[in-house]
């Protein structure tokens, strides 16, 4: 199986939102600003609960803040 | 007193043990360095823990060697002696490590860091969960050889003094590997 590829939106989307700081989404969905950090720098994959709710946070589906793929294996 | 002679002091005693830090990892991770020269406030919570807790158990140590042993080296076998150094030790550290938690929780609030976020979510558990696991792997590893120490036929004080050190290992490793974790995501 090809390696997952997971990548988000949340700084565009932000931006959209009338450059919405990361305190503001944080306090939105109930987390840390550090952890929304990590979100944004992928260094954090988040549970579906919080996926939900940043996308809840800004109106929009779940498939519009995170976006998966499946990696080619080069081998294959 | 006045607030500014204390944030001073601790402000001090902060970049000191900053520094020391930032020294240390760069000897260690000499290309990125594992202290950016911004930390976040739960990674300067956990690194000041770190620091203080091998600075409590120094102290106490030295302090126990000095008053006790140096006079009477018959003491580290004597396991009455052992069981009360250790009886000690454990709320001794309890107590130094809420105050200077306290302390901290001062600094921060007179010196105005307006970013304190109390707020512990899933992000912190998992790295908690992940820093005790591999801490538990140690404490059992020390488990392990404290018995071998018996089973090879070595006093029982050897026993007790590889717990010891194995425990308190363990609980410096959580540390790290928390900072790690936040450092390089989980």
């Amino acid at each position: 199986m090809g390696k997952a590829v997971i990548s988000n939106n949340i700084r565009r989307l932000r931006f959209f939102a009338n450059e919405m700081t990361q305190q503001e989404l944080a306090e939105k969905t109930g987390g840390s600003r550090q952890t929304i950090v990590a979100i944004e720098n992928g260094k954090y994959f988040p549970t579906l609960e919080l996926a939900f709710r940043i996308a809840h946070a800004f109106q929009v589906p779940l498939d519009e803040v995170f976006t998966f793929q499946l990696a080619t294996d080069p081998k294959k | 007193m006045d607030w500014k002679i204390i944030e001073n002091l601790m402000s001090k005693k902060l970049d000191i043990m900053i520094n020391i830090f930032i020294f240390v990892s760069k000897i260690i991770y000499p290309k990125t360095g594992l202290i950016p020269p911004v930390m976040d406030i739960k990674e300067k919570r956990i690194l000041v823990s770190l620091v203080s807790s091998v600075a409590i158990m120094a102290i106490y140590c030295f302090y126990v060697y000095y008053r006790f042993i140096h006079s009477n080296p018959a003491l580290l076998h004597d396991l009455r002696f052992l069981g009360k150094w250790f009886l000690i030790m454990v709320p001794v550290a309890i107590v130094a490590q809420i105050i200077i938690q306290i302390l901290l929780a001062i600094y921060l609030k007179v010196s105005g860091h307006d970013d304190i976020d109390p707020i512990e979510d899933e992000r912190d558990k998992m790295i908690e969960l992940k820093a005790i696991k591999i801490s538990h792997y140690i404490f059992i590893i020390g488990f392990m050889m404290a018995m071998g120490s018996l089973g090879m036929g070595m006093k029982p004080s050897v026993m007790i003094f590889v717990l010891m050190i194995m425990g308190f290992l363990a609980s410096v490793v959580n540390e790290v590997l928390r900072l790690w974790y936040y450092r390089k995501g989980v």
